[in-house]
């Protein structure tokens, strides 16, 4: 498989208090495990990204259990208040154990 | 032909009227699974109405990828707000979809992503207050194209 990669939309500056919106998808064909081999008829192994962090200065702010439901591409938008400058951390984690990571810098005035 | 009595026609009217009010429930496995699984979430606790909005298309073209929007009605701070939002799909081969987790830095407790439809059915979210309280709602989707492969 094509190696998975993150993007991430994040404001890089906010004023104290303010709710930022982040989205943040990454490539990933998320085998669900049902689908079968047209020429063997063997079922496809199941190969999904299943667990997506965003953490901010090291805290968990948003998190997903994800089952092979969400779409390839997992998508996710989700928000934040922005009390302190620091950084952002996102991390997918999927079927193989592989993780894959990004970081964002966040400027609180 | 027998005469039918008062009594026996109200005995029918009644176990008709249960059978609508379950009907729901039985539509198809599929949604008892779902039921299952919300279940587990609450551990068996009804929950209310209100409170939660799930937003999609009345009708989605493509099974493969349907928006979701997820918004919950909560101030958000330390001590008052939402803990995790389970979503579920009658009507899919497996009825878990995701769950969200949200924090009192979420802010607001909002969220969107994309997800597979098999068929036209009902998507439901649920979500844990951090009281205790559980808030469901449901939606109905119909699908053109299915999107849970071969």
């Amino acid at each position: 498989m094509a190696k998975s990669k993150p993007r991430v939309k994040a404001p890089k500056t906010a004023g104290k208090g303010d709710i930022v919106t982040i989205k943040t998808l990454i490539s990933h064909k998320m085998e669900t495990g049902l689908r079968k081999d047209k020429k063997t008829g063997d079922l496809i192994p199941r190969q999904i990204i299943n667990k997506f962090m965003a953490k901010f200065n090291g805290e968990d702010v948003f998190s997903v259990d994800i089952d092979p439901a969400i779409s390839a591409n997992p998508y996710f938008q989700f928000s934040m208040k922005a009390e302190e400058s620091g950084e952002f951390e996102f991390i997918w984690v999927d079927d193989s154990g592989d993780t894959y990571s990004k970081k964002s810098a966040l400027t609180v005035n | 032909m027998h005469t039918i009595t008062r009594r026996q026609l109200l005995a029918v009217t009644a176990a008709t009227a249960t059978g609508l009010a379950l009907s729901p429930n039985f539509a198809s496995a599929k949604a008892e699974d779902a039921m299952a699984v919300l279940d587990k979430f609450t551990g068996g606790k009804a929950p209310a109405e209100g409170k939660v909005t799930l937003k999609m298309p009345e009708i989605a073209e493509n099974g493969n990828t349907v928006p979701l929007s997820i918004s919950v009605d909560s101030p958000m701070t330390a001590d008052n707000y939402v803990k995790r939002v389970v979503i579920v799909a009658e009507g899919n081969p497996r009825p878990e979809v995701a769950t969200l987790h949200f924090s009192p830095k979420s802010g607001v407790a909002e969220a969107s992503t994309r997800m597979r439809l098999a068929k036209t059915q009902n998507v439901v979210a649920l979500a844990e207050m951090s009281d205790g309280s559980f808030h469901m709602v449901k939606r109905q989707v119909k699908v053109t194209i299915g999107g849970c492969g071969g």
